[in-house]
């Protein structure tokens, strides 16, 4: 007998046009990095795109969500607009941050995305911080907080580990292991090379493992995981193991690894394999595909367009936000 | 008016600001049952009670980081870091993180943070807990940097901390907590970037903050006694800084003297020696002096640690080498 997907028709459709969005939206970005219009860092989140995309589908609206530098994937969604996306990575006032922050600094307070912070580690006691206020003001909300492989290491993650168990917070980490730390494998940086979720285990955080390129898989996960929080017992650990196609950024000439295993991983697409699913599940058909797609191509020519045209931000503008 | 410690003074602020409002909650190493390690928060564990008053781990990055989260979800936390020789271990949270996310977010998030902690040296603590670092922390655009030197000051500016949309730093030097003074009984504040002149006189300005603008003063007596009429300032806060009221007072007197504790290179008693010879220049009648603690890792010994720390003697011989006065 075969046991009915979780997820209706309807659903499935938005999970395969937030991957493609954050996929085409990215690719997009790359061309505008190499045409000038888009400087400084820029890191590409494709390839990880199911990591995002599941685990914020477990989420409500009112729920907090904490990013790191790669956190285009996780503003798109979230449902920030990508025209303003866009604009915010070509530094137009008409920006997510106004063209302050930049790629690595999205911020949308209306929508609880409370921002991309782009020192390792450094988001992690922010987000116990704010688990902290929800808890105080006795709300009912989460916190999910993504971090990276390379974060594990920083001390910022074991205080915040350490303190939101202690206290008891709704907060869910969120590991991205793509197995590298900018150009270094995780092999030559972490004591253990693997199963980073057992550190958890230290700070009586319960934790589990789950398959990064398996959108499903990563949703199912994180509603446990938010049932769990919400629930008030305190925070879930969970890794995701994944894998960016592209370099650390932009800059990054990729000479630390090889292209075959750059090969694996894309076989094992997160996008492809969900549409297999869906479409073997008569979730979604040709049809369906195709309307996606098409929706997918003008959303990200209308950001283009839209990032394009704006305005830089004045120079008298510089002045304000700040104190003194 | 009421004659109260400086200790009594933030203690005071503190409870005005827990009872005005809910949302204020307190969190640091020791502050609850043990009363915080300076006594400032003693008692406050009993009146407000564990959710409010937090017992930490020793982890200064999240006990900070957790504050400026906490703060853009709608709390207004006072986080006590036991000295600002700690501080370090948090520095990220307080400089990349508290001081630009009003900034990076174009206004959407701000951090509402009161983070105070104690500075200085004098007590015989040794080099790693003597460090005055607040001028460290003025290098850095949205932060609000406050050096009480009175328990006047102390109040007064906690409550205008308890009030401001952006971190605030309150450095509240260790070797002060015993120290007395008159506090009115009606409400007042003290602004940010307001300085305060300690005493008026004519013939050189002396600049401090923190527990150099007490020194300043004693030494403005000595002078006295030798017929030299020195006018004091006291910073009071570090960012803002109110260099105009500096500039006004060196106009008048045309000689100036910056006092720190901290070390003379790289530190803020230049940006205040800069701040004047670019706006007073022509009213100088000879150098802006500067003087500063000794230029090595404060020492134990209370002899050669007391070497190290500018005191009044030390003012008053300056003045005389640079001014001849």
């Amino acid at each position: 007998m075969k046991v009915a997907p979780k997820i209706d028709s309807a659903q499935a459709r938005e999970l395969y046009r937030q991957m493609l969005l954050i996929r085409r939206f990215e690719e997009e970005c790359g061309v505008q990095y190499m045409q000038g219009r888009i400087r400084g860092f820029l890191h590409l989140y494709i390839g990880e795109e199911a990591v995002g995309v599941g685990a914020i589908s477990a989420l409500r609206d009112d729920d907090y969500i904490v990013s790191h530098y790669r956190d285009h994937g996780h503003a798109i969604a979230r449902g920030l607009d990508p025209s303003a996306i866009m604009a915010e990575l070509m530094g137009k006032a008409t920006g997510v941050s106004g063209g302050r922050g930049g790629s690595m600094h999205l911020f949308d307070k209306s929508k609880g995305f409370m921002g991309g912070y782009a020192i390792v580690g450094g988001q992690l006691p922010i987000a116990v911080g704010l688990a902290l206020a929800i808890s105080q003001m006795r709300q009912d909300r989460v916190v999910i907080c993504f971090f990276g492989d390379g974060a594990v290491n920083e001390g910022e993650f074991h205080e915040a580990l350490n303190l939101a168990s202690l206290w008891n917070l709704p907060v869910i980490f969120m590991l991205e292991n793509n197995l590298y730390g900018m150009g270094s494998h995780i092999d030559r940086t972490h004591a253990a090379g693997r199963d980073l979720y057992t550190s958890a285990d230290s700070y009586n955080i319960p934790a589990m493992q789950v398959d990064g390129m398996d959108v499903m898989a990563m949703r199912e996960a994180a509603e446990e995981a938010v049932h769990r929080v919400r629930a008030g017992d305190g925070p879930v650990f969970l890794e995701a193991i994944t894998y960016r196609y592209q370099g650390h950024s932009m800059a990054d000439p990729v000479k630390y690894r090889d292209n075959k295993e750059v090969d694996e991983w894309r076989g094992r697409d997160p996008i492809s394999r969900f549409v297999d699913f869906a479409v073997g599940e008569n979730l979604i058909g040709p049809e369906g595909l195709a309307e996606v797609q098409a929706e997918v191509e003008a959303t990200v020519e209308e950001a283009t367009r839209f990032g394009i045209e704006s305005e830089e931000p004045t120079i008298e503008s510089m002045y304000g936000h700040v104190y003194g | 008016m009421a004659e109260m410690q400086l200790r009594e003074a933030v203690a005071q602020g503190l409870r005005e600001a827990m009872d005005s409002d809910e949302r204020f909650m307190m969190l640091g190493e020791d502050i609850g049952e043990y009363g915080g390690a300076y006594a400032v928060t003693k008692g406050f564990l009993r009146s407000y009670g564990q959710d409010r008053v937090r017992d930490t781990p020793i982890s200064e990055a999240v006990i900070v980081g957790a504050s400026v989260g906490a703060a853009m979800g709608g709390i207004r936390p006072i986080v006590e870091v036991m000295t600002i020789n700690f501080t370090l271990l948090a520095m990220d949270q307080v400089v990349n993180h508290a001081a630009k996310l009003r900034y990076m977010s174009n206004g959407q998030l701000s951090v509402p943070m009161i983070l105070r902690t104690v500075t200085g040296g004098g007590a015989q603590l040794g080099a790693t807990h003597s460090q005055s670092f607040e001028g460290w922390y003025a290098n850095v655009p949205g932060l609000v940097v406050v050096t009480p030197a009175t328990p006047y000051d102390a109040l007064g500016l906690m409550r205008s901390a308890a009030r401001s949309p952006d971190p605030v730093l309150f450095a509240e030097h260790q070797l002060l907590y015993g120290m007395k003074g008159e506090v009115p009984d009606e409400w007042y504040e003290v602004p940010f970037g307001k300085a305060d002149i300690r005493r008026q006189g004519s013939d050189l300005t002396l600049v401090g903050y923190s527990r150099m603008a007490n020194v300043a003063e004693e030494a403005a007596g000595i002078l006295a006694e030798r017929g030299v009429d020195a006018e004091v300032i006291d910073l009071r806060t570090l960012r803002p800084l109110d260099m105009d009221t500096v500039v006004e007072s060196v106009k008048k007197t045309g000689r100036a003297l910056v006092v720190e504790e901290n070390w003379k290179t790289g530190g803020f008693a230049a940006e205040v020696a800069a701040g004047i010879q670019e706006r007073a220049f022509d009213h100088l009648d000879g150098p802006v002096g500067r003087i500063g603690g000794v230029e090595v890792p404060f020492p134990y010994n209370g002899r050669l640690e007391a070497a190290a720390i500018p005191d009044a003697a030390r003012v008053v011989s300056e003045v005389s080498n640079l001014f001849g006065i």
